[in-house]
């Protein structure tokens, strides 16, 4: 299930939630449901018995990473260390616990340090990540109103100005960190859940992947989306005449690589009441229409909750190597 | 979750060529089959030879690229992260920071010894 709970069911049952899923997306979306083909194949992974399952030799894709790491393994960077060596990752992300480009600010000489030791130790590709996190700019945590607060007080004007403001602010952080970070030697940075808090915490992102990429070329970005579907807190905003609320995975990634960007990771979030069959039909129909439009590697979220994997922070190895398979099986990804 | 996703679908990083892989799609913007094309070619392999983990561990060895390390041998002669990382940069044709950085440093002028 969606929140990783175990249950028994039937392959008619199975096909059942695979066609629902599909149409829910579909409908949602105006989009087109995936082909009896596909939901054949999804079937037969998802009616399987065994424990997991895998893509087929030499259909393996590249895995990235948000927050590398787990409280059991020492230093941030033993843990990069030990998911180079132990897990044989392909990449690895260091990574602030309060994941927030404006929180880093704060302490970003000892995040260099940390890139530093990382970059001597480790060999695959080291990432920086952390988040827009727009919120943080609002009243009481920062200098701007409070634009969840202004809007059901239908001060719209200024629910509108307070964002903007705030991506004025978010935009030099971001800038800022990552151009330390590359300066460091990180190999790439990643804006991770970019328009979590609606379309101008998307513009922010995009703003400062456009900035660094004009002043850095080799630098590898990263963006990775909040949700399926960018929310209008503001409502009017562009990135080069494309509106931002409302954009689906192949809109946000029409502007992400517009901005710049090397990798897209879109994000289709879980519901946990649902089937992992459901939500991963639902997921792949959403993410479906980025494959022919990218001209960029696409790297699909899989994480807890997203991409249908369950909302679950142990989600079980047989829902996840489904989920695994499925994505690149159906949709031909670049990666995860 | 990492260890289901790594089994399931990775390139397996160091224990095979995923790594090199990865540099391409971040650094260039490359597609999967262009990326591994790329790499492949490089290496003077197939695609489906860069998730072969034998045949990775061998030529990893050769080329001094860098490899995962277990008990049972010694990799004393191994390169260390930076000089692994020297040699993928020259291979892949990347400027990487950190090797970048480490040649300037050797390049840099010191003070005269008194």
């Amino acid at each position: 299930m969606g929140d990783g709970t175990l249950f028994d069911t039937t392959r008619s049952a199975i096909r059942t939630d695979l066609e629902d899923g599909t149409q829910a997306a579909a409908s949602r979306a105006k989009l087109p449901p995936l082909e009896a083909d596909e939901l054949d194949h999804l079937l037969d992974i998802f009616a399987s018995p065994a424990r997991f399952t895998a893509v087929d030799i030499g259909d393996e894709v590249v895995l990235s990473k948000d927050g590398t790491g787990t409280p059991q393994l020492g230093s941030r960077v033993d843990a990069l260390y030990a998911y180079e060596q132990v897990l044989a990752h392909d990449t690895v992300e260091l990574f602030h616990i309060d994941y927030s480009f404006k929180a880093v600010k704060t302490v970003v000489p000892f995040e260099q340090q940390y890139m530093k030791e990382a970059q001597e130790r480790l060999t695959v590709p080291v990432h920086y990540g952390a988040q827009p996190d727009l919120g943080r700019y609002s009243e009481p945590d920062g200098p701007c109103g409070n634009w969840a607060q202004l809007l059901p007080a239908l001060k719209i004007d200024e629910a509108r100005a307070a964002q903007e403001a705030a991506v004025e602010l978010a935009v030099d952080d971001m800038v800022y960190v990552g151009e330390a970070l590359w300066d460091a030697g990180a190999d790439g940075l990643n804006f991770d859940t970019a328009g979590a808090a609606g379309d101008a915490d998307l513009l922010a992102a995009l703003l400062a992947v456009e900035t660094l990429r004009a002043r850095h070329p080799d630098m590898g970005i990263m963006v990775g989306m909040a949700s399926e579907i960018v929310l209008g807190t503001h409502g009017r905003l562009e990135f080069h005449g494309t509106r931002l609320a409302g954009l689906k995975p192949a809109g946000q990634l029409r502007v992400v690589q517009e901005a710049g960007a090397t990798v897209f990771g879109p994000a289709v979030n879980s519901n946990a009441s649902r089937s992992t069959a459901w939500n991963t039909a639902r997921a792949l129909t959403f993410v479906k229409p980025c494959m022919a439009a990218a001209e960029i590697p696409i790297h699909m979220n899989v994480g807890m909750g997203v991409g249908g994997v369950p909302m679950n922070a142990f989600a079980p190895i047989d829902a996840v190597s489904r989920v695994s398979r499925a994505c690149v099986d159906v949709l031909r990804l670049d990666g995860l | 979750m990492d260890v289901a996703h790594s089994c399931a679908s990775g390139m397996n990083g160091l224990r095979a060529a995923g790594d090199l892989v990865a540099r391409m799609q971040m650094a260039k913007g490359m597609r999967i089959t262009q990326a591994k094309r790329y790499v492949a070619d490089r290496l003077g392999v197939t695609p489906r030879d860069l998730s072969d983990n034998t045949a990775m561990h061998e030529l990893r060895g050769e080329l001094r690229l860098g490899r995962i390390f277990e008990t049972e041998a010694s990799y004393y002669a191994d390169p260390s992260p930076l000089e692994a990382k020297c040699h993928i940069a020259d291979l892949l044709g990347l400027r990487l920071g950190v090797v970048e950085r480490f040649k300037a440093g050797l390049a840099q002028e010191r003070p005269a010894r008194r």
